[in-house]
């Protein structure tokens, strides 16, 4: 891609006489700090609502795994859509361009700085996995998750589009490690379903924009070495810990009738 | 400098320890010129590399990812990296991404060459 763009960011005006606060360029790209995630927006009854509330992101250097850089690319041959057209249409149907291997229960609104989403993946048959994403940056011309303890990764994706000569381009780039062992073993396996769902989230991208295409990936090792310090994070390991509530879904729906319901006083 | 560019300053204040000057703005574009400055900085010798953001004017998630790989080949090496000169902004993007767990944030130079174990 060439030089992305760096969209400016308005310096605010300081009251007369008083020093200037300088303010960085990107400052209104970044998510405000915060200490654990929180769902900001309602969801769909169906949802499975686990492993986000609470939780505090996985660190970029955490996660046990190697570490891998993936890029999945589509050429938007054809069109005169720009980058910026592209990254806004993008955060508007985020949840429409996911393929049908899982949900994603998002704000109704475009994607922003600090959102957090919830996200329902098939891992085959009826088995599902309930984790979430926090939105750590945005731009016009990108946008970066990165994803609570215990998903299966420890890491950031950049969601982005710019040029190659005339041709404007998508890009879906991942730098990630398997978050604990349990999710290192199964990599071999998760690797093959991430690729079959990024290429066909682009795949979708495109063909919103009349483009049929198909994107390319391109796989780079950038750590051999496994974290074995981090074994521990199995203790949060989402896909454990949703197997359970599913298991212990039919005694929830029994017990329900005999819940004590709460009297008012006097 | 435009806006846009990145330049990096290396100093030795010891056989051990290199200090790598930041100026400009730090994007996935600054790769080459990133690992340029980190190859020229890590001697065979080199024990600690302090980046020296006093100077940084902009970074985007592409910028916070490279600074990740730049990690991963220094822990390669047994090198250690650690930071000063970060506004309120940069730490407090450092603390959400939790970059600082790895990377040792100093508020100076002087702070930071004294972790590195040169002062």
């Amino acid at each position: 891609m060439t030089e992305e763009q760096k969209p400016s960011a308005e310096e605010p005006v300081g009251e007369p006489g008083a020093p200037e606060v300088k303010v960085s360029r990107d400052a209104a790209f970044w998510a405000k700090p915060i200490s654990e995630l929180k769902l900001g927006h309602d969801i769909p009854a169906e949802a499975i609502n686990l492993n986000v509330e609470g939780k505090r992101i996985a660190g970029m250097t955490g996660g046990f795994g190697k570490m891998w850089q993936k890029t999945y690319k589509v050429q938007l041959a054809g069109t005169s859509v720009s980058p910026t057209d592209v990254v806004k249409a993008w955060k508007e149907n985020f949840a429409r361009f996911w393929p049908k291997a899982g949900r994603f229960y998002g704000p109704l609104t475009s994607i922003s700085p600090g959102d957090v989403a919830l996200l329902n993946l098939s891992v085959g048959g009826p088995a599902k996995l309930s984790t979430g994403i926090f939105v750590l940056y945005a731009d016009d011309t990108s946008f970066s998750f990165v994803n609570p303890e215990g998903h299966m990764f420890a890491g950031m994706i950049t969601f982005s589009s710019g040029t190659e000569g005339d041709t404007t381009v998508a890009q879906v780039q991942a730098l990630i490690r398997a978050g604990d062992p349990l999710y290192e073993m199964g990599m071999p396996m998760i690797h093959r379903k991430e690729d079959k769902f990024w290429t066909k989230t682009l795949e979708n991208l495109a063909a919103h924009f009349g483009v049929s295409a198909k994107s390319d990936v391109q796989k780079v090792l950038v750590d051999r070495k496994r974290q074995w310090d981090q074994w521990r994070n199995v203790r949060k390991n989402a896909g454990i810990r949703t197997a359970l509530h599913m298991v212990g879904a039919p005694f929830r729906a029994i017990a329900k009738p005999f819940k004590r319901k709460k009297t008012p006083v006097g | 400098m435009a806006p846009g560019e990145l330049t990096l300053d290396i100093r030795q204040p010891s056989g051990t320890t290199a200090v790598v000057d930041v100026q400009g703005d730090i994007t996935a574009e600054s790769e080459e010129v990133l690992m340029d400055a980190y190859n020229k900085a890590s001697g065979e010798e080199t024990k600690a590399i302090v980046l020296n953001f006093s100077g940084l004017e902009y970074m985007n998630s592409g910028g916070i990812g490279l600074l990740v790989t730049l990690l991963v080949r220094a822990n390669r090496q047994k090198q250690q990296l650690l930071a000063f000169g970060l506004t309120d902004h940069y730490r407090q993007i450092f603390e959400l991404t939790r970059i600082d767990e790895a990377i040792g944030i100093y508020d100076s130079e002087d702070e930071a060459l004294a972790a590195a174990g040169l002062k």
